[in-house]
């Protein structure tokens, strides 16, 4: 029992130092983003359409990203908002509008699907982790094929990424030997080592045990404060007040209200947003 | 006053131990005997059951020890080598010899590299050699080739357990061994006297069959399961079409198909021997079985996994090779190894186009009207060898599942 909270008791500090030191890398991070013209936009998604059959999920949704932003999509289940972030990664296809991401048209050209996707990160609701690889192999396995990185780079990167989502000592084991949130720590790092400059979560704690929903979203907190481009659907209202730059409402496969956290939360606009908050809160 | 309370401690553990050991005495029973009370004779009933099970097990034990001891067995010995290897040129024989040579010294090797389920293909192995050097009636020069086996294996399983960095080697003249030992019984394609395949019967026979029949049909069954989900309809037609109509056949059809249409196709003058003809028979034949096999496990696959590894930049061909094929092919290794085993058994009925494997040589014997009647004997001899290296086989896959399946639930 003693020896049991002394290693805690350890892992706590060790815990508290990786975090301290990951903090101050964002600082100078997001520093030097700052400096390289912040106003970019990196993701331009305007007059997207997509049907199912003659159900209209998205209808004629815009919205434009800049570089370092943080979006935070919220919205009932139905309403077309992870469709939406499916859409980005060509996951899903669309039948009107566009999406121009960091500069590429996402068309049916498999060269361009296969270039947003390197330049796109994904975090699945369920992990989906590959269940035959251990932990450093999920990992590194893009990096090598797809990238073309030499193994021995592609394995270091991949266990400094491990190291930054707190689970360096799981390498070796296999995804089916650890717990959901140290999966979902796990397909962070995985979309991680293909070094996206945007990183969409579509629920990525929705599927976790209350109890590790904080330590993915610790991650995905640095993660943001790094400077990274994030689009983010979720349930977290704690999370979406505390590090969203905009919050976007969808309803219906339209987007409702678009607006900064506090006005979000403090002052909504539209009928339908104030229902949403009132149901949810 | 704590050394006191110590001695009085003390003193309570002795007495337990001493009311301790008559209470157990009193029960009287070691576990063996609570574990027989508890199945066997839990009750009036059970009790009847156990007996009247025990009576008849007995009964048909003895018929089997009686028909074992009493039977003079010459019908198998005398023509064990027929039954072994067929119609092989005694003076080519070495080339047989050293494929068992390089299979025994593999088998020793991965059972000291790998260890697993090595050791108990080596034990199989090893305990059919001795069993054979064993008998008195091989001849002097089968036991010390199968005495050199055993060494060979033994040598090995040394090697392999000492040095480890054999494992890739290892891997690579298990790769070899297949192409290689196959042209050395058939000559290299006149580089050595070529052996034609009509001298190649008996277990020969059956073993190199259901090899090539295994081994081809491995990667041609894997090509038409991920036809069958293709997105190009013709494609995906072609292979249906293929699937289907070969599981609608009977196995014996195809084999005369291929004994009498593949020449007929092909003009006649192929210079393809039956032999061959039957191999492609089994091979397409069982492509068509193995290829449902994986679809099954293709088809298990969550769509999450597709999604994951597209979402990584992986093109269609890396994720079909790096994230579902090794997935599905583990989920369905019960599925093809039973596939397996039943083309081993199924070789048997090479027989009725005119071949005579291991079954056939035995049949073949026991029409000799010297032997007339004396069928059983061979048959439970057929019998008792193909059961041993089918079990085999299924305890190879169990043990490849468990170990397969080790850290993922």
């Amino acid at each position: 029992m003693i020896k049991g909270s002394s290693y805690t008791g350890r892992n706590a500090v060790i815990h508290k130092e990786r975090e301290e030191k990951i903090m101050k890398e964002v600082v100078a991070a997001k520093s030097a983003v700052e400096a390289a013209a912040d106003k970019n936009p990196i993701i331009k998604v305007s007059k997207l359409n997509k049907w199912y059959g003659d159900l209209h999920v998205i209808k004629d949704v815009d919205l434009t990203v800049t570089q370092g932003e943080v979006i935070v999509v919220l919205g009932p289940s139905g309403s077309g908002k992870s469709t939406f972030i499916r859409t980005l990664n060509a996951l899903e296809e669309f039948q009107s509008g566009s999406i121009v991401i960091d500069g590429i048209e996402l068309t049916d050209d498999l060269k361009n699907v296969e270039e947003i996707r390197k330049e796109t990160g994904m975090v699945f609701q369920q992990f989906n982790l590959f269940p035959h690889m251990t932990i450093l192999k999920n990992v590194s396995l893009a990096p090598i094929w797809v990238r073309k990185w030499k193994k021995g780079k592609a394995d270091e990167i991949a266990r400094d990424l491990l190291e930054r989502v707190g689970i360096p000592e799981q390498a070796d084991k296999y995804p089916g030997q650890l717990s959901g949130g140290q999966q979902q720590r796990v397909a962070i790092a995985r979309a991680l080592a293909m070094q996206p400059k945007i990183m969409l979560f579509d629920e990525p704690t929705s599927a976790l045990d209350p109890e590790m929903v904080n330590e993915v979203l610790d991650v995905m907190r640095s993660l943001a404060e790094s400077g990274m481009t994030m689009i983010v659907v979720t349930h977290e209202m704690g999370f979406a007040r505390q590090v969203a730059d905009r919050l976007v409402l969808f309803d219906k496969g339209e987007i409702i209200e678009m607006a900064e956290p506090k006005a979000f939360f403090d002052h909504p606009k539209h009928e339908r947003t104030k229902l949403f908050l009132s149901q949810i809160l | 006053m704590i050394d006191e309370r110590l001695h009085i401690k003390g003193e309570m553990d002795s007495r337990l131990e001493v009311t301790d050991a008559p209470r157990l005495k009193q029960d009287g029973q070691t576990p063996f005997f609570k574990a027989l009370k508890k199945n066997l004779f839990d009750g009036p009933k059970n009790t009847l059951l156990t007996l009247l099970t025990a009576l008849f097990s007995g009964l048909v034990l003895y018929q089997v020890v009686q028909f074992a001891v009493t039977n003079s067995w010459d019908v198998v010995y005398i023509h064990l080598r027929l039954l072994m290897i067929g119609q092989y040129p005694l003076e080519e024989l070495w080339r047989l010899w050293f494929a068992l040579y390089y299979a025994s010294l593999m088998i020793g090797g991965t059972w000291g590299l790998f260890k697993g389920a090595g050791k108990a293909v080596a034990l199989t192995f090893g305990s059919v050699f001795l069993a054979f050097a064993i008998i008195p009636w091989t001849t002097l020069n089968t036991t010390l080739n199968l005495v050199a086996c055993l060494l060979l294996m033994a040598g090995g399983y040394l090697l392999g357990s000492r040095f480890s960095v054999l494992k890739i080697p290892a891997l690579v003249l298990w790769a070899l061994y297949f192409p290689l030992t196959l042209g050395l019984i058939m000559g290299f394609g006149g580089l050595l006297d070529p052996v034609l395949s009509r001298y190649w019967g008996g277990w020969l026979l059956t073993v190199i069959l259901a090899s090539v029949a295994i081994i081809g049909c491995f990667p041609l069954g894997i090509l038409l399961a991920l036809g069958r989900r293709s997105e190009l309809p013709v494609v995906r037609y072609f292979c249906i079409a293929y699937i289907e109509l070969v599981r609608g056949t009977p196995l014996i059809m195809v084999l005369f198909i291929g004994q009498l249409l593949i020449p007929l196709f092909l003009g006649g003058q192929t210079g393809m021997d039956n032999v061959t003809r039957a191999m492609i028979a089994y091979v397409f034949f069982a492509a068509a079985y193995l290829a449902e096999d994986v679809r099954g496990g293709l088809q298990s696959i969550p769509g999450g996994q597709y999604e994951a590894a597209q979402a990584l930049g992986l093109n269609k061909i890396k994720t079909t090779f790096f994230i579902i094929l090794p997935q599905a092919l583990k989920a369905v290794i019960p599925a093809m190894v039973g596939l397996f085993i039943t083309i081993l058994k199924d070789t048997s009925l090479v027989a009725i186009i005119g071949l005579s494997d291991f079954l056939g040589t035995a049949r073949r014997i026991s029409n000799n009207p010297e032997y007339l009647g004396r069928y059983l004997e061979l048959y439970v001899f057929v019998a008792v060898f193909y059961f041993i290296f089918c079990y085999l086989m299924a305890y190879v896959s169990r043990y490849l599942e468990r170990s397969l399946s080790k850290g993922s639930r």
